[in-house]
């Protein structure tokens, strides 16, 4: 017996003792297990390019993809509005997989509630649940706004939200002007970006355009305020609060859409904040009167841009800037429209970044990076590296469109590091694993899935991205900007010399080259 | 503090019936007369616990519960380590329940096991239309190419499949046909179904029946040679590792562990198991189902277990021993024996730090009340449970088995209401899940996820209960929850029923 109570053995160390190994060792006989030999030839089969070129053809099995469904996205854009409560209507364990999902990346409570359809609703359509559903959910959690969106049995069905909404209301569910913005958001289109764009197109228009027939028409009177739109972002709550320092330290009059930077950072103080922070409703009506609407991300803003710009507002797109180049860009896009100038103090900060990057480039120039994630995050990330020296060689966005492609062929061939770099659009992990074998990189930068690529392919993983479940914290610390740039160089650098450290630290073996000063 | 000590039991059922008539008022009539039935106060002696249970969730007040996908491909079929499982749909449902139930194996991930990958047909809008049969025929084929090694495949429906008319059961057979006989279970688990995880359960179990069980030939012997020893644990998912240390304290008595259901087990051991002599039954809600068919079919009974504990442990070994002959009785008191020692250190050492600390509970399956025992191992008080997805038959052996007098029932509960109910009551320790983590450590309660263990276990077992008392010590004892409060801020906590 080994498990001690002085020394209570954890999962860890408990089953890597003799008794549970024997035991796990006797437990094959009744498996009917796989011979050794043929499970390691199949084992050493996946990482030939016979292999990649039959993976590679697949054309109905998904792996390990690295992409959600719309609704995810859409709850993650209306928790952005002050008081506002998330409402999907259909099955209900989805909403129990969006909560827990929230919940494991940011370590943080993520309230959301589901209109609960069940058989009878597959037959007769959902109206009775959203009926019900609004009325139980106005009186419980006594939200200023309730954001519905929709799982894919309530599209399967085709249940028309615009008219239950309505019939909700007449029968008093909530009263007549309580707002009830709305969003198709079905899974089997696109993925949780197109969500976030729906579902904050849905809350814009809802705002705008005489919230679904009951009011008026707002009618744009321009002033100087930039709103900016954060898109679907595992940092969301370190890079809003990095855009609003930007803004005040310019002096513009900003409004952040959809920003949940405080909903999902709460205090542990006593009290638990279901709603917190956000966009207040008067700010998103008004945003219809600013100058201009800057996305972060755009294709987390792919229709929701155009239907601003037909209100007669100039918009712009960015992808997801990291590092220097991209803050550059973007500064200097947030001076032009507010005619203010660029203080010293963000020259000072990007002159840091520079400085850190001048230091430290050595270790990073000629590096081979792979990257996967939401395709904006990757063209950031890219774009960064490609400034460091370094290659980002594979660059897989499971939700990349064709469009993304081109722009990032396009990045690849702005820089003479970007030569052997591809993208991969639509493609999923298990070919990113193909592509780690046949063609090894140095790095892979993505989320916590990450981990199964850097068990397979010895790959060292660097965790940037959504979601990220297995370690804490990073979510508070910005990415974008000059400082988002630090914060990524140092994440990287760290795992450089980790890595360097781990292979030089046999004694008798490597004691040259174990380093005190990298 | 602990309220147990403070009011006297008819002091404690009044607070609770006046904080179950405080909660009712938030909701519109009708609704309020429907959550009534599922809110409780436990009367010592009654042979249930007096809540309606397994009914629809109510629209809109934030239900805990999930589907019946999560029930089927999270729960039952999931673990099965050497099989490939399909969420065959969208790209939602396969993805946010990817690796997040920590049932441990032993494998070759990606080679010739596959719990922890993702395969998903990923359904596009032509899929919906045009239908998902001709996709899924091209799903299979390429599962067989890319993962030779795989001994079955089965297809977790996602909640589309059943809406389009899709017809899962031809394909599979067709596939199987093709595949010289290959084992694949199509599982109508759509989401929609049924009112929780709870019917997904049923369906798999089913499942098991109609494509496992009823497509082996029954004269077939099995791979080893049988004894009088064999025994299967049903309904252990092996969560952080909770059939390991409960397989290896059921091997020490005597017995042999023909299979797993269906943490870290396989497709030989499901097929396996009509030649036990007893399947012991850990999670009988999700797993009660396929134990009366085999009970029915192949005469093998089954009894219920709870590793919990040592209390429950040492009841539950005698229990097992009990279908056995005298040298299997023998070496369950010969091991109840052995880990004496270890009991009192840890009883010794954690008791005095949890005494009189109180508990509220709300999770899943067996746990609202399995595991009740071991807080009590502990000195501590369950005063408030509920089960996001129990039966009356759970509620019955709540009563009868393990809750006191006056605890507060909950059966699927809401987040209002559970927020309420904590609020006022002050446990000093919350069990329940992910979802209702962050909420209560908001508040300053002190919490402990009871379906993953908080990334810790394993829980069952003696093994698992030093873990166990760790961890609630851990919790309960944090230096942390002294400081909630800015010190030129802090005040006094609101006694309980001061203000009522």
């Amino acid at each position: 017996m080994a498990q001690s109570a002085d020394h209570v053995l954890d999962h860890f160390d408990l089953f890597r003792g003799p008794e549970y190994q024997q035991m796990l060792d006797n437990k094959k006989e009744f498996e009917n297990p796989r011979d050794p030999a043929e499970v390691e030839r199949v084992k050493e089969w996946t990482k030939t390019s016979e292999y990649r070129e039959k993976n590679f053809a697949r054309e109905a099995l998904t792996i390990n993809p690295a992409k959600a469904c719309q609704p995810l996205g859409a709850v993650f854009a209306s928790v952005g509005f002050q008081g506002t409560l998330p409402f999907v209507h259909g099955s209900q364990g989805c909403v129990a997989y969006y909560r827990s999902h929230l919940s494991r990346h940011f370590k943080e409570p993520s309230s959301c509630v589901s209109s609960s359809m069940t058989e009878d609703a597959a037959v007769f359509g959902g109206l009775n649940n959203m009926i019900d559903g609004l009325a139980n959910s106005y009186n419980m959690y006594k939200p200023k706004m309730i954001a519905v969106s929709t799982t894919c049995m309530a599209e399967v069905i085709g249940d028309d939200l615009n008219a239950f909404i309505k019939t909700s209301k007449e029968k008093g569910s909530v009263p007549a002007d309580f707002d009830v913005p709305f969003a198709h958001t079905p899974a089997f289109v696109g993925s949780h970006v197109t969500g976030y764009d729906n579902a904050l197109k849905g809350i814009l228009e809802h705002f705008w355009d005489g919230k679904a027939g009951t009011a008026d028409k707002l009618e744009r009177k321009p002033n100087r305020k930039i709103n900016l739109i954060g898109g679907f972002d595992g940092y969301t709550v370190g890079n809003l609060r990095e855009i609003k320092r930007i803004f005040e330290l310019m002096g513009i009059e900003y409004t952040i859409l959809a920003d949940n930077s405080e909903v999902f950072d709460t205090p542990t103080d006593g009290e638990f904040r279901m709603y917190d922070g956000g966009t207040t409703l008067e700010d998103a009506a008004n945003a219809l009167h600013a100058k201009a609407t800057i996305s972060m991300q755009q294709w987390c803003t792919d229709k929701t841009l155009p239907f601003i710009a037909d209100h007669g507002q100039e918009v712009l797109a960015f992808n997801y800037p990291v590092g220097v180049s991209a803050t550059d860009d973007f500064l200097m896009a947030l001076s032009r429209i507010s005619g203010k100038e660029i203080p010293e103090e963000l020259a000072r900060e990007r002159g840091r970044l520079v400085d850190a990057m001048a230091d430290s480039s050595a270790h990073i120039h000629g590096k081979k990076f792979a990257i996967y994630g939401d395709p904006d995050l990757c063209h950031g990330l890219a774009t960064f590296l490609l400034e460091l020296g370094a290659e980002p060689t594979h660059v897989l966005a499971t939700n990349g469109n064709k469009a993304w492609d081109e722009k990032m062929r396009a990045l690849f061939a702005s820089s003479p590091y970007g030569r052997n770099c591809h993208a991969y659009p639509g493609r999923d992990l298990w070919h990113m694993r193909s592509l780690l074998f046949s063609e090894p990189v140095d790095f892979l930068i993505g989320n916590t899935y990450g981990k199964y690529l850097e068990r397979d392919t010895g790959t060292p993983l660097i965790r940037i991205g959504f979601p990220i479940f297995d370690r804490h914290h990073h979510h508070r610390s910005p990415v974008w900007a000059y400082q988002g740039g630090m914060n990524v160089l140092v994440k990287i650098l760290d795992k450089i010399f980790d890595e360097i450290d781990k292979k030089t630290n046999v004694l008798g073996k490597t004691d040259f080259s174990f380093d005190i000063i990298r | 503090m602990s309220l147990a000590t403070t009011y006297s039991t008819a002091q404690i059922r009044a607070r609770n019936k006046e904080l179950i008539e405080e909660v009712l008022k938030v909701y519109p009539e009708k609704t309020a007369k429907r959550r009534a039935k599922h809110l409780n106060i436990h009367e010592a002696g009654r042979s249930d616990c007096g809540v309606k249970s397994n009914i629809k969730s109510i629209p809109g007040v934030m239900t805990i519960r999930g589907c019946a996908y999560a029930g089927s491909k999270g729960v039952v079929w999931g673990p099965i380590k050497d099989m490939v499982h399909i969420s065959h749909g969208p790209v939602g449902c396969g993805q946010y329940s990817w690796g997040s139930r920590r049932n441990y194996y032993v494998g070759t991930t990606g080679i010739d096991s596959f719990v922890t990958l993702q395969f998903t047909s990923d359904f596009q809008e032509k899929d919906i239309v045009f239908g998902g049969d001709k996709k899924l025929i091209k799903v299979m084929d390429e599962i067989q190419e890319l993962f030779p090694l795989n001994n079955g495949i089965t297809v977790q429906s996602e909640c589309p499949i059943g809406l389009i008319g899709d017809d899962i059961e031809a394909v599979s057979r067709a596939k199987s046909k093709e595949f010289g006989g290959k084992t694949i279970v199509p599982v109508r688990c759509e989401g929609f179904r049924g009112v929780s995880q709870s019917l997904g359960h049923h369906i798999a179990n089913d499942a098991v029946r109609d494509w496992i069980f009823d497509k082996d030939d029954p004269q077939s012997k099995p791979r080893f040679e049988p004894s009088p020893y064999d025994v299967a644990i049903i309904g252990d998912y092996n969560i952080g590792g909770d059939a390991w240390s409960s397989r290896i304290l059921l091997e020490e008595i005597g017995l042999r562990v023909i299979a797993q259901w269906s943490g870290d087990g396989s497709l030989a051991e499901l097929e396996a198991t009509p030649k036990a002599k007893l399947n012991i039954l850990h999670c009988y809600r999700s797993m009660n189902y396929i134990s009366r068919h085999m009970e029915e079919k192949f005469g093998i009974p089954w009894c219920e277990y709870n590793f919990f504990g040592p209390a429950k442990i040492a009841e539950s070994l005698r229990k097992i021993a009990g279908y056995f002959d005298d040298k299997i009785k023998e070496g369950a008191e010969r091991v109840i024996e052995k880990y004496q020692p270890l009991v009192n250190a840890v009883i010794t050492k954690y008791r005095p730090r949890l005494e009189g600390k109180t508990v509220m509970l709300f999770v899943g399956g067996l746990r609202p009340r399995h595991v009740i025992g071991a807080y009590e191992d502990l000195g501590m008080e369950v005063v408030g449970t509920g089960y996001e997805f129990g039966h009356n038959d759970d509620y019955q052996r709540t009563a009868q088995h393990y809750v006191k007098d006056s605890t507060l029932i909950y059966d699927d509960v809401n987040g209002y209401e559970f927020e309420r109910f904590v609020e006022k009551i002050q446990p000093d320790l919350v069990g329940s899940g992910i979802k209702e983590k962050y909420v209560f450590q908001k508040m300053g309660v002190p919490f402990r996820q009871m379906h993953s263990w908080d990334y810790s276990g394993p829980y069952h077992g003696y093994d698992g209960f030093a873990i166990f008392a760790r961890d609630m010590d851990m919790a309960v004892n944090s230096p942390i929850w002294k400081k909630l409060k800015a010190p030129w801020k802090d005040v006094p906590r609101p006694k309980l029923l001061a203000a009522e």
